[in-house]
C-alpha cells in the first residue's frame, strides 16, 4: 500500500478538535517545563516523551471511524477500536525514532545546537520510517512463507494416491 | 509568566502541526508514527538550550530516551487493551499511562540520569 497525503480527512475534523489538540500540546509543554524546574532535569527529560495528546488523537480516530461506519448503517464500534489500535501500533514504531531523536540530540548538542535539532529530526524521520517499512516487509514475508508452506502439502495430497 | 506563555504557544503549534499531518497521511499505521513525533521535545529543548545551555539540554535528552522506551511500551499496552480487552480508545489510553510511568521511572531508577 503506497503512502498517501490527502486533505479530505481534514474535513472530518471539527474546529474544536484542533483546539483541544492545541491546548493539550501547549499544556504538556508547560507541564514538562514545570516538572523540569521542580524535580530536576532528569525527571523533566522523561516528560519530553510523554504521550500527551495520544488520548485525544486515539479518541478522535475512533469516533471518526465509528461515525463513518454508522453512516453506512453498520455498528462501527469495532472498526473504531481497530483504527485506534493501528494508530497505537504506528506510535510504537515511532517511539524507536523518538529514542533515536534523543540519542542524536544528546551527542550533537554540545557541538552545535541548530545542528543537533536538524540531525535529531532527520534521525527521527529516518528511523521511524525504516521501522515501519521493516515491520511491513517482515509481516508480508512471514505471510508468504506460511502460504508457501501450505501449498506444497496441498499439492502432494492431490497428486500422491 | 512570559516563559510559560511561550512554552504553551510553541508546544500547541508544534503538536497541532504534527497532528494535522498525521490526519492527512494514509495508511493509518504510517500516520501513527506521528503519534510519537518529538513535538513537546522540540519546544522544550529549544527553550532549554536558550535558557540553560547545551549541557542542560543534553541531560534532558538522555532521560528522554527512557521516556521514548516507555512510550513504546505504552503504545503496545494501548494496542492490547483495544484489541484483546475491547476497551474504548479513551479508557485504554488513560489506563496505559500506568505502564508509561512504571517503565519511565523504573528505567530512571535503574540506570540513572546523564553523567
Amino acid at each position: 500500500m503506497p503512502i498517501k497525503l490527502s486533505s479530505s480527512a481534514l474535513k472530518q475534523t471539527h474546529w474544536y478538535e484542533y483546539a483541544v489538540r492545541f491546548a493539550l500540546g501547549g499544556l504538556a509543554t508547560v507541564v514538562a517545563g514545570l516538572i523540569g524546574s521542580r524535580f530536576g532535569v532528569s525527571v523533566g527529560g522523561l516528560f519530553l516523551a510523554l504521550p500527551a495528546i495520544f488520548c485525544a488523537s486515539a479518541t478522535l480516530i475512533e469516533s471518526h471511524e465509528r461515525r463513518a461506519k454508522e453512516k453506512a448503517g453498520l455498528n462501527g464500534q469495532r472498526r473504531g477500536q481497530q483504527a485506534a489500535a493501528l494508530d497505537a501500533a504506528g506510535a510504537g514504531l515511532g517511539s524507536i525514532g523518538l529514542a533515536a531523536f534523543a540519542a542524536v540530540f544528546y551527542v550533537v548538542v554540545s557541538t552545535s545546537a541548530i545542528g543537533a535539532f536538524i540531525a535529531a529530526v532527520l534521525a527521527w524521520a529516518a528511523v521511524s520510517v525504516l521501522a515501519w517499512w521493516l515491520r511491513r516487509k517482515l509481516r508480508v514475508t512471514s505471510r508468504t512463507e506460511r502460504a508457501g508452506r501450505i501449498r506444497p502439502s496441498a499439492n502432494s495430497r492431490s497428486t500422491v494416491p | 509568566m512570559t516563559e510559560y506563555l511561550v512554552r504553551f504557544v510553541a508546544g500547541g503549534l508544534i503538536v497541532s502541526a504534527f497532528a494535522i499531518l498525521g490526519d492527512m497521511l494514509r495508511p493509518k499505521s504510517f500516520a501513527g508514527l506521528l503519534g510519537a513525533a518529538p513535538s513537546v521535545a522540540l519546544a522544550t529543548l529549544g527553550i532549554a538550550v536558550v535558557q540553560h545551555g547545551p549541557q542542560y539540554a543534553a541531560a534532558a535528552s538522555w532521560t528522554m530516551i527512557y521516556g521514548a522506551i516507555a512510550l513504546g511500551c505504552y503504545s503496545l499496552a494501548v494496542c492490547q487493551l483495544l484489541m484483546r480487552f475491547r476497551l474504548g480508545a479513551l479508557p485504554a489510553t488513560i489506563l496505559a499511562f500506568a505502564v508509561w510511568f512504571v517503565v519511565a521511572f523504573g528505567l530512571l531508577a535503574g540506570l540513572g540520569g546523564a553523567a
